[in-house]
């Protein structure tokens, strides 16, 4: 670096000349690289590494990076019906005004006393969370839905001391690979078919597979296909019979109508955290829960931080603690059986606000209409030539398959005709859906009014002709 | 009550849970209306459901207008700490100035409302932008292609795992090669992830430098090795200067070597992963790069690879078609399984690119040697302070970037922790610093790290902080025993949260137990509950 | 809610010796000379510095302390509540004083005992008391081979205030039994004496975050299962002492002397509380040595170990030596070294350097080992 002329950027104050001298002279030093005596000459970088020109000014790199991210259509642009994951929903105001708080935003591992307004919001998103799923103790956020999943299932298996783990086969093929990933060293995966008439579970096939091997029973409400389980309490009977624990993936959006998992007998509750508020940010604002019931030996198998109210000096004051650091990697290290980190903690707050904000009427509202502009884009799309919906029949949420394989077209064609009218189409299920050849997966929430909708039909009908 | 020493108290609004703000018939936001249409079409759907799928009752949500929920959630805001309003020096952290306009440009639909799955024709902004990154991360790692899919530091650090694991894998190897080493001032998730990973660990102790020596290594390198996971320098602040001796060791046993660069701030344009030796490196986007720490998280973990590592990164890889544009490579045939849903957090990617373009590789140079300057100010002026000590003297090498600092001796002459000393500096209106991860192999510690986004004035504001805090020490110590005095709640007693009997980790779970927080046997000590 | 009731124990003549260069000060020549020497007794300047600490910050509590300067004079020095136990000798105390107030203590009982002496205070106690009262040790005597001191007043008034909240969980420490007359010749000759409950202080874990899981017990079975993992049949195993061979061989279901070697096969126990003798006619040339540090410098040979002598190891080789150490002995060691004395010179050369130790089911950790 010029050593006279210094650095002078708004970032880097200490760069600039005077500053540096002054530091200099303070530490007893000549120059900067008197303080690298500890790394090899023949390691370092000589002169500077081959980056692009810098856009100093503001004004420059704003426009530079706008005008990058200006190639992309966003969801604002063109109507977008896809799911699978990450999900479009109405995001309030509030919600983003409170996530670009500073404050929020740019806190880190502050505790107890510097943070407390931190770990209130992160106290009350595990509370609102805790009375969607009908459970008494949830989680601080996790990376998102898949690592929630993960850890829950090594949980029930620690907890049963039990290496097996049944999964449906109707869960996403990322989901399936992320599973199998984390689970693999400690636990054996194998899977329950799906009833072709129902589009869920095969109970007489899970009856089967539950050995005194099987650990943790997991499944989605509603599914990755978007449909609705009503059994709860029978599989969870059948389950607990085999003395197994049932794992319960929910939307936590949808559990303003549908039934609390807790109540129908699951032991774990995970959810993805995303539509509560949260912008999708291409799978960037994805972010998930672990819920149990209040007991200790489910307690300690949490693995992250959990944060706890505790009393102050007073009757009426009250702050918050981290509870039990030793259960997690912070402490074990490298006995560690699942590993803790910074998360999505911003987006529990967010989430915070939304359920806040939406009340139960709201929850109950925005479900209800939920459900009936599925229903009807759903019923509309049955009735054209070359597409049907396979479970119209069957109860579903926000989400459901279309078949397309008597059109003789391929989801790809379609989706690429659909494009070219301004739409992102459902995804492809391929990869998904073996049974149903080609598939694809559309989702419709509270931003799909009937225009919306029914400008979809007019596509579909185009494309499809 | 105010200490007039300090001249700062923190907003305390007493502000209630959310829950207590309920009112019945408030409505925080109205949802969209359905259409007259569809409704008449298709009728009550919820009203359809069969009776274990339908939930008997509304949820117990608060019910509160929306005035109020901002009120509550922007009060709540002025109780905490962030890098935007207070000085934080936290050690590990990495804390620095996060641009502004990084925020405003990232809040464009043209980001925030994208799908993950949607045309890939339509993310071509994104997907441009996530190459351009990834080429000059190789250039400031020298590693040959990165992905960004890990959510934070310790998920990145897992996914280094992962792929040692599916390179011996490949190689027939896996069952031979069960070891991974590291050290023990390494981030603790340098030794859990390869533990959860299914490896065994061997942790290396410091030798009287206060890093691993070379003969320590040699003691646990075996044909058993499957890799080498460490953070140089360590959360010590301490960089071994013989790193490529351990890395060549670890080679020549037939082991990948990994590194932790979540201390990589210092390093920034002086040296590089890949010329070092390693097979592969990640960073925190989060820490380094500029990107917010949001509160515990919206991070992201930046894991690159040498090529011959490549093939084992997870799907998808964003690959540039000269012809077509952008698209995602879903066609890793021997890629690990997915470490998280989709390409990762982009916002975190385009605050760290937008960060780099800004500053340069001058720039960038210019970061890390003043944060290496400025801890080197830092340490200068606290080494005088009475009480404390830097531990390891033998070790005459100039810190890096954070020093771990022992207040051993004030504890011995004054009764007061480093714990205490956390909960007292609240009090002066800065974030409190680290302690130390485990293992606390130095006794009472501070770990320090300034940062190069600080004024000088901010940096003789914290010695002075510091400075006024040991005096109290030695003069009235009960203040600091007391403390915190002028932040946002009175002290709190995290006794509770350890006790299965009383905890609550939500509000219903707590209306059933606050009972047995006033219950006679419980023993009342007001704990220090500060920070971790 | 009843005050905490903390017994106080001060040997007023520990670490008198040590200050003007004597080994030792148990007996009555030595403390003579000692005194003629100038020497001034360190113990109740450090109990008292660690009784204010405690007043400081404790709520309410109450001090049961011996008649004079075994503690009377330090309670009243402080001025704390306090309740004195008459003695029944006069002028210099002795261990019998020592056994009587402890026992007087652990009858009434008290909650915890804080003493300030050396190792012979200690063994006192392991007497008295043995594991029935929890103890805390103010580092005062010359001797401390034990592990049951902390490392300054200051951290032993911690660890008393840390008992007084209620989560604290005990671990057992080791009291350490010297030959006197030996040492003051120079040499080594130590014994495991016995073990004392001291309140778990976790290094390892944040300062104020205690209670729940023990991580210690939790260490102690992964240890075990990696051990008896490890174990092949037809293999003759030699146990050192300590609380963590004990951990194993509860594992295998074998009883182990708690202060003594055990040899062990094939899971069941060959030879209990073996001399050298006995050892040395057992091995059968697939023998491996299993021992864990003992005492306050984590010696893993040399302490309370003898009888696994020198040529014992040197037929066993160095390489079938396992030693095991929960990461929190490992913490507390000084620099985190352990330490060897077998008696030959060379053989105590070639076990230095670093080494693998056993710190749990899947974790190893390489320390550094001297002499």
């Amino acid at each position: 670096m010029e050593k006279e002329a210094g650095f002078i950027h708004p970032y880097v104050p200490n760069a600039a000349p005077e500053q540096r001298r002054k530091i200099l002279d303070a530490i007893g030093v000549k120059n900067p690289v008197d303080l690298y005596s500890s790394v090899p000459e023949e390691l370092r970088v000589s002169g500077l590494l081959n980056l692009p020109e810098p856009l100093e000014s503001e004004h420059n790199l704003r426009d530079h990076v706008e005008k990058l991210i200006a190639k992309n259509q966003s969801t604002k642009e063109y109507l977008n019906f896809c799911g699978a994951g990450c999900w479009q929903h109405s995001v309030p105001a509030i919600c983003d005004e409170i996530t670009g708080r500073g404050e929020f935003l740019t806190a880190y591992a502050g505790g107890t006393y510097s943070d407390h307004g931190k770990n209130q919001a992160i106290f009350e998103f595990q509370s609102l969370i805790g009375e969607l799923v009908g459970m008494d103790v949830v989680s601080t956020p996790t990376y998102d839905m898949g690592a929630a999943v993960n850890s829950a299932l090594l949980m029930a298996c620690r907890i049963t001391k039990r290496r097996g783990i049944l999964l449906p086969k109707s869960i996403g093929s990322d989901r399936i690979s992320q599973i199998t990933g984390f689970t693999k060293p400690v636990s054996d995966i194998e899977f329950i078919d799906t009833h072709p008439d129902t589009g869920l579970m095969d109970l007489d096939h899970l009856k089967n597979k539950l050995t005194k091997n099987i650990g943790a029973v997991y499944f989605e409400n509603p599914s990755f296909f978007g449909l609705i389980e009503s059994r709860g309490e029978e599989i969870s009977e059948l389950i607990h019979a085999a003395g197994a624990l049932m794992v319960v993936g929910v939307d936590p959006i949808s559990l303003g109508v549908l039934a609390s998992p807790g109540d129908y007998g699951a032991d774990l509750v995970c959810g993805d955290i995303q539509p509560l508020g949260i912008h999708m940010y291409a799978g960037g604002g994805c972010a998930g829960f672990i819920a149990s019931r209040d007991e200790e030996r489910f307690v300690a198998e949490f693995p992250m931080i959990m944060v706890s109210i505790a009393p102050g000096a007073t009757n009426d004051d009250f702050g918050f603690a981290w509870s039990t650091m030793q259960r997690t990697s912070y402490d074990k290290r490298h006995e560690s059986e699942d590993y803790a980190g910074t998360t999505q903690w911003l987006w529990g707050i967010g989430a915070a606000v939304y359920l806040s904000l939406m009340g139960p009427v709201g929850m109950d509202e925005l479900g209800r209409g939920i459900m009936q502009r599925a229903r009807y884009a759903a019923e509309q799309i049955n009735q054209l030539e070359g597409a049907s919906v396979p479970y119209l029949e069957k109860p579903f949420f926000k989400e459901f398959i279309v078949d397309f394989s008597e059109s003789n077209k391929r989801v790809s064609e379609i989706n690429e005709m659909l494009f070219e009218r301004g739409i992102f189409a459902g995804k492809d299920l391929s990869s998904d859906c073996p049974w149903i050849s080609q598939s694809a997966l559309y989702c419709i929430t509270e931003v799909h009014g009937k225009s919306e909708i029914d400008f979809l039909i007019r596509c579909l009908k185009e494309s499809l002709s | 009550m105010s200490d007039q020493n300090t001249k700062f108290h923190a907003a305390r609004w007493n502000e209630p849970l959310i829950m207590e703000l309920s009112e019945m018939g408030a409505r925080g936001i109205k949802p969209p209306v359905v259409d007259d249409e569809i409704s008449n079409i298709v009728g009550d759907v919820v009203g359809d459901l069969p009776e274990g799928a339908r939930r008997s009752k509304l949820p117990t949500l608060p019910e509160v207008p929306q005035h109020r929920v901002l009120r509550h959630f922007l009060r709540l805001s002025q109780m905490c700490m962030g890098f935007d309003v207070a000085t934080d020096m936290m050690g590990t952290c990495t804390m620095k100035y996060s641009p502004k306009v990084h925020e405003h440009i990232a809040r464009s639909s043209k980001l925030a409302d994208l799908h993950p799955l949607q045309n890939v024709k339509s993310l071509q902004g994104l997907l441009e932008l996530m190459h351009s990154f990834n080429q000059m991360m190789c250039e400031v790692s020298g590693m040959d292609e990165f992905t960004f899919q890990p959510a934070s530091g310790a998920q990145g650090i897992y996914t280094n795992a992962c792929l040692i694991r599916a390179y011996h894998e490949s190689r027939g190897e896996l069952d031979k090669r069960n070891e991974i080493i590291t050290t023990s001032f390494s981030h603790p998730a340098d030794a859990a992830t390869p533990s959860v990973a299914g490896f065994k660990v061997i942790t290396l102790m410091p030798g009287e430098m206060g890093f691993a020596e070379i003969d320590a290594l040699k003691a646990a390198v075996s044909e058993r090795t499957a890799g080498l996971m460490l953070t140089n320098p360590e959360d010590t602040g301490q960089y071994n200067p013989r790193i490529k001796e351990f890395v060549d060791l670890v080679h020549e046993a037939g082991g990948l070597c990994a590194y932790d660069q979540a201390n990589g701030n210092p390093l920034l344009g002086i040296v590089r992963a890949g010329d070092t030796g390693f097979d592969m490196c990640q960073f925190n986007l989060h820490k380094t790069f500029s990107a917010p720490h949001g509160a515990l998280g919206m991070g992201c973990a930046a894991v690159g690879v040498k090529s011959h590592l490549q093939k084992f990164l997870p799907r998808p890889l964003i690959v540039r078609d000269h012809s077509e544009g952008y698209f995602l490579d879903y066609n890793q045939e021997d890629g690990i399984e997915k470490i998280r849903a989709f390409v990762g957090n982009v916002h975190a990617v385009l605050k760290a690119y937008s960060w780099m373009m800004s500053l340069g590789a001058e720039g960038l140079r210019a970061v890390a040697e003043t944060a290496v300057l400025n801890n080197n100010y830092m340490l200068t002026r606290l080494r005088e302070l009475k009480g404390v000590d830097i531990p390891w003297p033998v070790n005459n090498y100039p810190k890096l970037e954070q020093v771990r600092y022992s207040f051993q001796k004030l504890f011995e002459e004054t009764g007061i922790t480093s714990h205490d000393i956390i909960d007292r500096m609240v009090d002066y209106g800065v974030q409190h610093t680290m302690t130390s991860h485990v293992p606390m192999l130095v006794p009472e510690p501070l770990t320090i790290e300034p940062g190069e986004s600080l004024t000088l004035d901010e940096m003789d504001q914290m010695v002075k902080i510091l400075s006024n805090i040991i005096d109290e020490a030695y003069d009235c110590p009960e203040k600091i025993k007391d403390a915190p005095h002028n932040a946002s709640t009175t002290r709190i007693d995290a006794d509770v949260s350890e006790d299965p009997k009383c905890w609550a980790f939500t509000h219903r779970s707590f209306e059933r137990k606050r009972t047995a927080w006033s219950a006679d046997d419980r023993t009342k000590i007001e704990r220090h509950g500060g920070g971790y | 809610m009843m005050a905490f009731r903390l017994g106080l124990i001060i040997n007023p003549i520990s670490g008198l010796g040590g200050s003007v260069g004597l080994k030792g000060s148990d007996t009555p020549e030595i403390i003579a000379r000692a005194r003629a020497l100038g020497a001034i007794p360190q113990s109740p300047i450090r109990a008292a510095q660690a009784l204010q600490s405690i007043k400081t910050t404790a709520r309410s509590f109450k001090v049961f302390a011996s008649e004079g300067n075994m503690g009377e004079t330090t309670v009243k020095m402080i001025d704390v509540d306090a309740e004195i136990i008459s003695r029944t000798n006069d002028g210099d105390t002795s261990a019998a004083d020592t056994l009587a107030a402890a026992t007087c203590m652990a009858e009434i009982p008290v909650d915890l005992i804080l003493f300030a002496g050396g190792d012979g205070t200690a063994r006192d106690l392991v007497q008295a008391i043995g594991s029935k009262i929890p103890v805390v040790g103010i580092p005062a005597g010359v001797k401390m081979h034990s592990a049951v001191f902390a490392i300054h007043p200051m951290a032993a008034a911690r660890m008393v205030l840390k008992c007084m909240e209620e989560n604290t969980t005990l671990r057992d420490l080791e009291v350490m039994d010297i030959d006197e007359v030996a040492y003051r010749e120079g040499a080594v000759s130590a014994n495991l004496y016995g073990y004392l409950k001291v309140p778990y202080y976790p290094e390892l874990v944040q300062g104020t975050k205690t209670g729940g899981v023990s991580n210690n017990q939790d260490d102690l079975a992964s240890i075990a299962s990696c051990i008896v993992e490890l174990m092949v049949e037809g293999r003759t195993y030699i146990f050192g002492p300590g609380t963590t061979m004990r951990a194993v061989a509860n594992r295998l279901g074998v009883r182990k002397t708690l202060l003594g070697v055990d040899v062990i096969k094939d899971g069941s126990l060959l030879v209990a509380d073996a001399t050298e003798k006995e050892i040395s006619e057992v091995l059968s040339g697939d023998d491996s040595i299993v021992v864990t540090p003992i005492g306050g410098q984590g010696h893993f040979f040399g302490r309370g170990n003898q009888q696994i002598s020198a040529s014992i190891i040197s037929s066993v080789g160095l390489d079938n030596v396992i030693v095991a150490a929960t990461p929190e002995k490992i913490a507390s060691l000084r620099g985190n070294v352990l330490h060897v004395d077998t008696g030959d010179a060379d053989l105590d050369e070639s076990l230095c350097g670093w080494r693998k130790v056993v710190t749990g089911l899947k974790t190893v950790s390489i320390c550094r080992v001297s002499k």
